[in-house]
């Protein structure tokens, strides 16, 4: 599904990508940690086709296709969906419109046709109701005055929606407490599918308990330093990352 | 102030002066109407076209904006080529000013019962004393051009206690390169209720300029929602002002949009003579290519215990300039005034512009004011979250420019005339849209 070589990426002067080698198959949940600031979420935001950095060398191919070319709004329709670490609070633009709006555009953009508002609605109820995304919330502008969780369970609605091929999670465990973390790794799981895969970016063994993944990579200075089976999340949780900053630097 | 010796005058400033001196015998209204021209000229004369070093007029300097000026409508009825209806879909009564002139075969008064329409002229032969009533405290140049030529318009007349059931619009059109000065007068009775859409437009290519004045007296507890739509054709000069007062706890609700004309100035005076009166004040232009939109709302708090809301929204693409000018005054013994304003640009290119000046005269000391003014773009974060979820980017943009003006446009607080000038705001953004992408 995803299959990125010796990736370099730099904002301006700044190199923070500096060779990432990842491949994610089809059907596979990868989750990636590492220190502060070693460049998991500008990974996901190169991933995702955002604007402002540099790809000085390497390669991402997604269906075996190279996409760095590819504008944000081509890979989203392409299957390619983000989890911000921080989600945007857009004042004056309707969730239901932006939930409506993302839909159709990428349905649009691969030749399906649009949702009719019932069908669209179903859609939404459904999976509202099984994140405990109120009505009240859908009823706001887009994630304005939600509260950290809520922008969270937010995220995974649209992920629900959208029904990516390759899902990117970057820290979506933050701000959930442990009911929600449930709620949010529930609707997770429920994803999962032997068509889809996903990159799951966290800082804590805790939310691997419940999407368990097929494979740990640990990113330090721009680089996926080690890689393992899940146990790997448990020595980092044990150890912390000491010998990996060394061994990056 | 201002009146610093003139010695030449502009091309534009010798037609005037030509037209004037060619019209005035013609011109309707009784011998003291006539004498007001004379001496409404002659203050025309004095300070000439607004340029830049009139403080009022800074950003937009006539002087170098008025190449020249077309001949007179007067009383022809030209007939051009009437454009299509902007506001079409939203249910109103409708007063039709052709080129300067009322034309009641054209115009739907259903639904106004209680309400009186009457041309202007009449008022003028009658030398009416509401002609000129809400000039007297605005020394402006343009203002006084209008009473020097004003012809057309009509009068509107609410009695006391009298809510005007369906919304009257006042529906200014030209249809070719003509000057235009109208004139209205609009007088709302103690515990009346209107609603008044004011649209200017205009034949496309065609180089006219409008320049209408509208006097406004609202009586005490009376509630007027006034939205102004300035879609003038593409190749005109607008110079649009609102001249009213607002009685004691009376609602005033205003939201003039700017997205037409070459070069338009829209004024707004708002004077409190009754206290706990309240008025928000919204403006929100749309402009692109080489328009030059200019947007004065000004605010004299007369008497104590007031509230005003001015809230400003600019979005600007091309080379266009947007400008806003905000007045707040506070006379000294109007305390306990509650006054904000708020303006906002946001540039669509690299080349398109936004002046903000906002002028706080505060003469009261227990009072409460406040201003604040941004400009900026459209913010890459909030753009790359939509087009992560694949909205394209034109679309998007769209959306976040919706976003942004409908505070201006929700701020009226009428849902009807809200609904009507946010489709014409996403027509503005679809054009726009659509010239990206070809
Ligand atoms: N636009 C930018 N301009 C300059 N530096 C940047 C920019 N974006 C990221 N960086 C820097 O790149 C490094 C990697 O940042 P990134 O956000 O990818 O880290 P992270 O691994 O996601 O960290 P965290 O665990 O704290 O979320 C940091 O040092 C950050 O300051
Ligand atoms: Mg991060």
């Amino acid at each position: 599904m995803l299959e990125i070589r010796n990736l370099h990426a730099s904002v301006g002067d700044r190199q923070i990508l500096r060779g990432v080698d990842l491949v994610v198959p089809t059907g596979e949940v990868h989750a990636i940690m590492g220190p502060n600031g070693s460049g998991k979420s500008t990974l996901s935001y190169v991933l995702s086709g955002r604007d402002g950095y540099d790809i000085t060398e390497g390669e991402i191919l997604f269906d075996g296709k190279e996409i760095i070319d590819m504008p944000a709004e081509e890979r989203a329709a392409a299957g390619i969906f983000l989890a911000f670490q921080y989600p945007l609070e857009i004042p004056g633009v309707a969730t239901m419109t932006f939930l409506k709006a993302a839909l159709n555009a990428q349905r649009k953009a691969r030749g399906e046709a649009e949702l009719t508002t019932p069908d669209f609605m179903r859609r939404v109820k459904v999976a509202a109701e099984k994140l405990n995304v109120t009505q009240e919330m859908l009823r706001r502008p887009l994630n304005v005055g939600f509260s950290g969780g809520e922008k969270k369970r937010n995220e995974i609605l649209q992920m629900a929606l959208l029904e990516p091929k390759l899902a990117i999670l970057d820290e979506t465990d933050s701000g959930l407490d442990i009911d929600a973390l449930r709620v949010v790794s529930d609707g997770v799981n429920a994803l999962r599918s032997p068509n889809r895969s996903m990159l799951v970016i966290t800082h804590y063994q805790r939310l691997l308990d419940h999407i368990v993944p097929d494979v740990v990579h640990v990113m330090s200075a721009g680089r996926i330093v080690r890689s393992g089976g899940p146990e790997l999340a448990l020595e980092l949780e044990a150890n912390g990352y000491a010998g990996y900053v060394e061994a990056a630097a | 102030m201002n009146a610093q010796p003139r010695i030449l005058r502009t091309q534009a400033e010798d037609t005037l002066a030509a037209e004037f001196a060619a019209a005035r015998t013609q011109l309707p209204g009784s011998t003291a109407i006539a004498s007001a021209r004379e001496a409404a000229f002659a203050a025309f004369q004095k300070v000439g076209l607004p340029h830049r070093r009139v403080e009022a007029w800074k950003y937009t300097d006539l002087r170098a904006l008025l190449r020249s000026v077309p001949p007179l409508a007067l009383d022809i009825a030209v007939d051009g080529v009437v454009p299509a209806d902007p506001l079409i879909g939203f249910d109103r009564a409708r007063i039709v000013i052709i080129d300067g002139v009322f034309r009641p075969e054209l115009s739907d008064l259903s639904g106004i019962e209680g309400a009186t329409i009457t041309p202007t002229v009449e008022l003028l032969r009658a030398d009416d004393a509401r002609i000129g009533a809400r000039l007297g405290a605005i020394d402006d140049a343009v203002v006084s051009l209008n009473t020097a030529l004003m012809v057309g318009g009509v009068a509107i007349d609410v009695p006391e206690g009298v809510t005007v059931a369906r919304a009257i619009e006042i529906a200014h059109v030209t249809t070719a390169a003509i000057g235009v000065h109208v004139r209205n007068i609009v007088t709302v009775g103690a515990d009346a209720s209107l609603r008044v859409v004011e649209s200017h437009v205009g034949s496309v290519g065609s180089a006219y300029q409008a320049n209408v004045v509208t006097e406004a007296t609202i009586g005490d507890r009376a509630k007027v929602v006034w939205a102004k739509l300035q879609a003038e054709g593409d190749a005109s000069v607008h110079l649009g002002t609102l001249a009213v007062s607002i009685g004691k706890e009376t609602q005033f609700d205003h939201l003039v949009l700017m997205t037409g004309a070459t070069v338009s100035r829209s004024q707004t005076f708002v004077t409190f003579t009754g206290e706990f009166a309240r008025a928000g004040l919204f403006g929100a232009t749309m402009i692109g290519g080489r328009q030059h939109a200019d947007i004065m709302l000004g605010v004299d708090h007369a008497v104590p215990n007031g509230q005003s809301r001015e809230r400003f929204k600019a979005v600007m693409d091309g080379r266009a300039d947007g400008i806003f000018q905000g007045r707040i005054v506070v006379r000294p013994d109007a305390q306990k005034v509650d006054a904000r304003m708020m303006t906002q640009g946001l540039l669509l290119s690299e080349e398109s512009s936004f002046s903000a000046k906002p002028e706080l005269e505060i003469f009261a000391d227990d009072v409460q004011c406040a201003h604040g003014a941004t400009s900026g773009q459209i913010d890459d974060d909030m753009l790359f979250y939509l087009l992560s979820r694949g909205i394209p980017k034109a679309e998007a943009e769209t959306l976040l420019v919706t976003a942004f003006l409908a505070e201006a446009i929700e701020g009226l607080g009428d849902e009807a005339i809200g609904a009507a000038f946010e489709a014409i705001a996403g027509q503005w953004l679809a054009a726009r849209g659509s010239e990206a992408a070809a």
